[in-house]
C-alpha cells in the first residue's frame, strides 16, 4: 500500500476527530472516548495474538493491572505522568516475570491460554478481597468490591484540566500514536522474527532465533499497550473496580479481535468500536440481551468468518474498486504484514 | 477430634464438588480433543432443569436431579454438536472460541427466560451430627455421587461397546470408519454425555449453592484448570487433579478465606501445568483411562 | 465490565397514570429526577422493588397534580449490579437528563462511585438505603437508617436475649467491614465479647467450611450483615447443617433483600432484624399506604421492603422541599431540606437532621416467622448519633467525606 494514502487516511482522521465532538451529544463524546480506549485494548490482543501467535485468554489482567496502577500511583504521587508511567510499566513487568515463566518453560497454544486465564481470575479474586483498611499501597486503599473512586485524573502539560473533548483527543492522539508504534516495530528485525514465529515456530527456532526471548518481548510489548489503555480507562471514569479483570471482561477482547480480524491490526480496533458501539445500541431496549447477541455473534464469526471482517471488508473493496482502492484502502491491511 | 472429622468430610465434599463440575468436561476433552467453553452453562442448565422440575412442575427432586436434569442437558448437548462443534474438529482454538460464543449466547438467552435473579431450591437430606457438630446431609450425597460416576464411567469404558468404541475413536478415528464404526456419531454421543454430567454436577450442585445465569462463569475456569491439569486420561487425570485442587483449596479456605482457598487453587494449578506441561497423567497413571 | 447501557428511558408509571386519567399539568415543563438502581443481577433482591417504589411515587404525586403544577418525569437507568455502570449512568443522567434529583445506588460501594460524580455536576443527591453511616457531604441525603439506629438497638437486644459472645459473618466490602466494626463496638459496650469475624466477597455461595467454624466457635447468637442474592445460600445452609434454632442469629440485612420471602419459612423461622419499616405496622398511614400500593402492583406483591421505603421517604421529603423552596434549583431546595423539614411517612415521622444530612426515624426491633416480619419493640424517632459525632454541615457546609468507625 502506498504511503501517500496511508498518510491521506491518517489525516482524515485526525480532521474527522477535531470535529466528532462539536458534532454529537457530550455523553456520546463520552461513550466515544471508551470505545477508543477499548479499541487500544483490542490492539493490544491484535498484537499478541494476531501477530506473534500467543493465544492469551486473559488479557484483562494488564489492563486491570494498568488501571490499578495508574489509580495507586496518581493517589501516591499526584496525577502526573509518573503514574502514566507507572501504568505501562507494571504491567510490562508483570508481563515478562510471566511471559518468562511460561515460555522458558516451553509452554505453548492452550497452556498459555490457560495460565493466562488463571491468572486474571487469580488477580481478580485477590483484589475482590482487599476491602479491609488493611490493604493499602502507600496512601492508597486498594478497597477490595468497592474499587478506588475519585482517582485523581491527568492534567494537559500545561497544568490546564484535560475536560470531556480534551479526553477523548487525548485518547484518539494515544490510539493513533500507539499504532504507529506497532506498525514500525513489526518492520525491525525483532518485529519479523516474531511473525516468522507465528508462522512456524518450529522453523524459527531452527534457524537460530531465539524463540522464547521474543515471544516475551512480544507478551511485553502487549502488556504495557493494555496497561496503557487501563490508565487511560482509570482516568475516564475516575474509577477502577475488580470486574476490569473478569471473564466476561477478557470474553470481550476475543470476540474484537476475532470479529475484526486476526492477523490485522487495524481490523480489532474497528471490530472493538464497532461492537462498543453496537451493545451500547442494543443496551437501549430489553427485549434482545446483549450477551446473547455477542455470543451468537462470536460463535458464526468462528464458523463462516474465521478471519474476521477486515480481510472480507478489504476484498470487497478491492474487487468493487480495481487498482485504485487496492493501494488506498485503510482496510486493505494485508493479513500478513 | 470431631473438628478433624469434619474438616476431613469437607474436604471430600470439596474434592466432590470439583469432579461433579469436570468430569463432563474431562470426558469431552480426553476422548476429542475438544475444550467446551459452554461446560459451565450446561451445568446451569442442570441447575435450572431441577429448580423449575421440583418447584414448578412438581416432580420429584431426586427424579429432577438423577433424571431429568442429565437428559435434557445432554440432549442440548447433541444438538449443539450438531449444529456448531461438528464442523471444527481438530481446531481446537476455534473449537474453543465457538463454544465460548454458545456459552455467552446461552447465558443471555436465560437472562431473558428467567431474569437475572438467584433461585434455590432447598435439599430435602436432614442434617447429621458428627459428634459435636452438625453439618449438612446434603455434602455425603455429593460426595457419594462423585463415587458412582466415577465408577459408571470406568465401567461405561471398560465394559461397554461404546466404550470399546470410544477409546478407538480416540486413537484412530480413520480405523474405525474402516472397520465399519461411525466415528461421528461416538463423537456426538460423547458429547452428549459430557453435557449429561455437567448438567447431572449442577443439578445435584443446586440445593447447595442456588441457580443464576452467570454461575457458569463461576464453574468454567475451575473445571477447565482441573480437566487440563488432569491431562488426557479422563478418569485418573481427573480423579487425581480433583484431590489435589480440592484438598489445597479446602485447606487454605480453612485457615484463612474461601477466596484465598480458590486462589490457592489457580496457584497450584499454574505451577503444575509449568512442570507438567502434559498435565499429571502425561507424567503419572499413563496407561489408565 | 461491559459498556452495554440499558437505559428505561422516560417512566412507564408516569405514562401509564396520564393514560387512565388524562390530566392537565397547570404549568411549564415536566420536572425531570433519575433513578440509578441495581433492577438486575446479584443485587436486584434490593435494586427491584426500590425500582417499583419509585414509580409507585411518582404516579402518585403527579395524581395529585404533580409539583409546582409541573409533571414529574422519571429517568430510571438499570446498573445490573455493577459499579461500572454506576460511574457511566451517573455521568450520562447529570450531563444529558439533568434532573433536579437523583435517587440511586444500592451498596455504599456504588454510593461512594456516584456521590462525587453529582457533587462535581452539582446534581442534588439521595442516597435512600440503609448503610454503615458517616457520610457528610452537603449535596447528599440519606434517608436510610445508620448503625446507631438500628445495629446498636439489634445488638442490646441480642445481648440481653440470647449471651454475651457473638459471631459475625459480613460481606466484604465497605458497607460489611464498616457495620462489623460497629457491632464489635456495641458488643463491647455491652460487655461482650466478638470471638471472630469473617468476610465473605459478594458472590461466595458455599458456606460449609464458615457454618462448620461457627460452631467450633460456639457463640451465643450470630450476627450476619450478609448482602445479595449469592449470600442466602448462607441460611439456606445454615438450616441445612441443622443450626436453625440451635445458635441465635440477628442480622440488619436479612429481609432487607426479601430473604423471607424468597426462602422457605421453614429455613429462617426466628431470625432477628432491626429495620425502619415493616410492612406489618399498624398505623392508620401505613395501611392505606400498603392499601394503593397493592392497588398498584397487586395483592400479591411479595413485600414492602425497608429500602424501598427508604426511597419513598426520599421522594417525599425531596417533594416537601420543592413545595416549600418554591423552585427545583439546587441550592434552595438544599435550604428547604435543611430546614429540618419533617414528613408523615408510612414508617411513622421523618424529619431531616440539618447537620448531617440523614434522618431522625423510627426503628423496630423484629422477628422474622413466616413471612411476616412480627414487631418485638419499637423505638422512636432515633437521630443518627453516629454520624452526628463527627459531621456537623451547619459548621462545615463544605466538608466532603465519609466518617468511619475508630475502634
Amino acid at each position: 500500500m502506498s504511503s501517500t494514502y496511508k498518510l491521506l487516511i491518517l489525516g482524515a482522521v485526525i480532521v474527522a476527530t477535531y470535529f466528532v465532538p462539536s458534532i454529537i451529544e457530550v455523553f456520546a463524546v463520552l461513550n466515544f472516548t471508551v470505545y477508543i480506549i477499548m479499541g487500544m485494548l483490542a490492539l493490544s490482543l491484535a498484537f499478541v495474538w494476531g501477530m506473534g501467535g500467543i493465544m492469551v485468554l486473559g488479557q484483562s489482567a494488564f489492563f486491570g493491572l494498568g488501571a490499578y496502577a495508574y489509580a495507586i500511583g496518581a493517589l501516591n504521587f499526584g496525577a502526573g505522568w509518573e503514574a502514566v508511567a507507572v501504568s505501562i510499566i507494571v504491567p510490562a513487568i508483570f508481563a515478562a516475570l510471566l511471559g518468562y515463566f511460561m515460555f522458558y518453560g516451553r509452554i505453548s497454544d492452550i497452556y498459555v491460554g490457560v495460565i493466562t486465564l488463571a491468572v486474571t481470575l487469580i488477580l481478580f479474586n485477590l483484589i475482590n478481597s482487599t476491602s479491609g483498611p488493611q490493604y493499602k499501597i502507600g496512601s492508597a486503599r486498594i478497597g477490595g468490591y468497592n474499587g478506588i473512586t475519585s482517582i485523581p485524573t491527568l492534567d494537559w502539560p500545561n497544568g490546564s484540566m484535560i475536560d470531556i473533548n480534551g479526553m477523548f483527543y487525548l485518547s484518539v492522539g494515544l490510539l493513533i500514536a500507539v499504532y504507529l508504534m506497532v506498525k514500525f516495530y513489526l518492520t525491525t528485525k525483532y518485529g519479523k522474527v516474531t511473525i516468522a514465529i507465528r508462522e512456524n515456530e518450529h522453523r524459527a527456532e531452527l534457524l537460530g532465533y531465539n524463540v522464547s526471548l521474543n515471544k516475551l518481548i512480544t507478551f511485553s510489548i502487549g502488556g504495557a499497550i493494555a496497561g496503557l489503555a487501563g490508565c487511560m480507562f482509570a482516568n475516564w471514569g475516575a474509577f477502577v473496580s475488580p470486574t476490569l479483570f473478569s471473564l466476561v471482561q477478557s470474553a470481550q477482547i476475543i470476540i474484537w479481535v476475532i470479529v475484526g480480524g486476526r492477523g490485522t491490526l487495524v481490523g480489532p480496533i474497528l471490530g472493538c468500536i464497532a461492537i462498543q458501539w453496537m451493545v451500547t445500541q442494543l443496551g437501549t431496549q430489553q427485549t434482545v440481551n446483549v450477551s446473547f447477541v455477542l455470543g451468537i455473534l462470536l460463535t458464526i464469526f468462528v464458523l463462516l468468518v474465521p478471519a474476521g471482517l477486515a480481510p472480507l471488508i478489504a476484498g470487497t473493496i478491492r474487487k468493487a474498486f480495481g487498482r485504485v482502492t487496492k493501494k488506498g484502502s485503510a482496510l486493505a491491511k494485508e493479513p500478513n504484514s | 477430634m470431631d473438628f478433624g472429622l469434619i474438616i476431613a468430610i469437607e474436604i471430600l465434599g470439596s474434592i466432590a464438588i470439583l469432579v461433579l463440575i469436570s468430569i463432563g468436561l474431562a470426558v469431552v476433552f480426553g476422548m476429542m480433543k475438544v475444550i467446551n467453553m459452554a461446560h459451565g452453562e450446561f451445568i446451569m442448565l442442570g441447575g435450572y432443569v431441577t429448580i423449575y422440575g421440583t418447584n414448578v412442575a412438581g416432580l420429584n427432586i431426586w427424579f429432577c436431579i438423577l433424571v431429568l436434569a442429565p437428559l435434557v442437558v445432554g440432549l442440548i448437548g447433541i444438538l449443539l454438536e450438531w449444529l456448531v462443534v461438528r464442523h471444527l474438529y481438530g481446531r481446537m482454538i476455534d473449537t474453543m472460541l465457538a463454544t465460548w460464543g454458545i456459552s455467552l449466547a446461552i447465558v443471555g438467552l436465560m437472562t431473558m427466560l428467567v431474569g437475572n435473579t438467584t433461585t434455590g431450591i432447598s435439599t430435602p437430606l436432614p442434617s447429621v451430627q458428627v459428634g459435636s457438630f452438625s453439618t449438612s446431609g446434603h455434602s455425603f450425597f455429593l460426595i457419594a455421587l462423585a463415587v458412582v460416576i466415577i465408577v459408571g464411567l470406568a465401567a461405561l469404558f471398560k465394559l461397554t461397546t461404546f466404550g470399546l468404541m470410544a477409546r478407538a475413536t480416540t486413537q484412530n478415528a480413520d480405523m474405525v470408519a474402516k472397520l465399519g464404526g461411525n466415528p461421528r456419531r461416538i463423537y456426538a454421543l460423547t458429547f452428549g454425555l459430557g453435557a449429561a454430567l455437567a448438567g447431572l454436577g449442577g443439578a445435584a450442585l443446586a440445593p447447595v449453592t442456588g441457580v443464576i445465569p452467570t454461575i457458569g462463569v463461576s464453574y468454567i475456569a475451575k473445571a477447565f484448570i482441573t480437566v487440563i491439569s488432569g491431562g488426557g486420561t479422563v478418569i485418573a487425570g481427573n480423579i487425581a487433579a480433583s484431590t489435589l485442587f480440592g484438598t489445597i483449596s479446602q485447606a487454605f479456605t480453612y485457615w484463612y478465606t474461601p477466596i484465598i482457598g480458590e486462589v490457592a487453587l489457580l496457584v497450584s494449578a499454574v505451577i503444575l501445568i509449568r512442570i507438567l506441561p502434559k498435565g499429571i497423567t502425561g507424567r503419572f497413571f499413563k496407561k489408565a483411562i | 465490565m461491559t459498556i452495554s447501557r440499558r437505559t428505561l428511558l422516560g417512566s412507564a408509571a408516569a405514562a401509564a397514570a396520564l393514560f387512565q386519567a388524562p390530566r392537565a399539568f397547570a404549568a411549564g415543563d415536566p420536572i425531570v429526577i433519575s433513578s440509578i438502581y441495581d433492577l438486575s443481577g446479584g443485587l436486584d433482591v434490593y435494586g427491584k422493588p426500590v425500582g417499583d417504589m419509585m414509580e409507585f411515587a411518582v404516579a402518585e404525586q403527579n395524581a395529585k397534580g404533580g409539583l409546582l403544577g409541573r409533571e414529574i418525569i422519571l429517568k430510571s437507568y438499570d446498573a445490573q449490579s455493577n459499579n461500572q455502570l454506576y460511574a457511566q449512568y451517573a455521568k450520562q443522567t447529570a450531563l444529558s437528563d439533568k434532573p433536579a434529583a437523583v435517587f440511586a445506588g444500592i451498596t455504599s460501594s456504588s454510593r461512594e462511585v456516584v456521590r462525587p460524580i453529582f457533587k462535581k455536576t452539582n446534581t442534588l443527591y439521595f442516597y435512600t438505603t440503609q448503610y454503615e453511616g458517616g457520610v457528610c457531604d452537603r449535596n447528599h441525603f440519606s434517608t436510610g437508617v445508620t448503625p446507631a439506629q438500628t445495629v446498636q438497638k439489634l445488638v442490646n437486644h441480642s445481648v440481653k436475649t440470647a449471651g454475651k459472645k457473638v459471631y459475625i459473618v459480613a460481606a466484604d466490602y465497605n458497607y460489611g467491614q464498616i457495620t462489623s466494626d460497629w457491632v464489635k463496638k456495641f458488643t463491647l459496650d455491652n460487655g461482650g465479647e466478638v470471638l471472630d469475624v469473617e468476610f465473605f466477597p459478594l458472590d461466595v455461595t458455599d458456606f460449609g467450611s464458615s457454618i462448620s467454624k461457627i460452631q467450633a466457635a460456639n457463640p451465643d447468637f450470630v450476627y450476619s450483615a450478609l448482602v445479595g442474592g449469592a449470600h442466602m445460600s448462607f441460611y439456606r445452609q445454615w438450616k441445612a447443617a441443622g443450626m436453625l434454632g440451635k445458635i441465635p442469629l440477628s442480622s440488619t440485612t436479612f429481609a432487607g433483600g426479601n430473604e423471607h420471602i424468597a426462602l422457605p419459612p421453614e429455613e429462617y423461622n426466628g431470625h432477628l432484624v432491626c429495620q425502619n419499616y415493616l410492612q406489618e405496622l399498624p398505623s392508620e398511614r401505613n395501611q392505606q399506604f400498603v392499601a394503593a400500593f397493592h392497588k398498584k402492583f397487586g395483592e400479591d406483591y411479595p413485600y414492602i421492603t425497608e429500602l424501598s421505603m427508604g426511597a419513598y421517604q426520599a421522594f417525599l421529603l425531596w417533594a416537601a422541599a420543592v413545595e416549600q423552596a418554591g423552585t427545583i434549583d439546587r441550592m434552595p431546595v438544599i435550604e428547604a431540606l435543611e430546614t429540618g423539614i419533617s414528613v408523615d411517612a408510612p414508617s411513622g415521622k421523618v424529619t431531616v437532621d440539618p447537620a448531617t444530612h440523614h434522618t431522625i426515624v423510627d426503628v423496630h426491633v423484629a422477628e422474622a416467622r413466616d413471612r411476616k416480619l412480627n414487631l418485638i419493640e419499637k423505638f422512636e424517632q432515633q437521630p443518627p448519633a453516629d454520624t452526628a459525632a463527627v459531621c456537623d454541615l451547619i459548621k462545615n457546609p463544605d466538608d466532603n467525606q465519609q466518617y468511619v468507625i475508630e475502634l
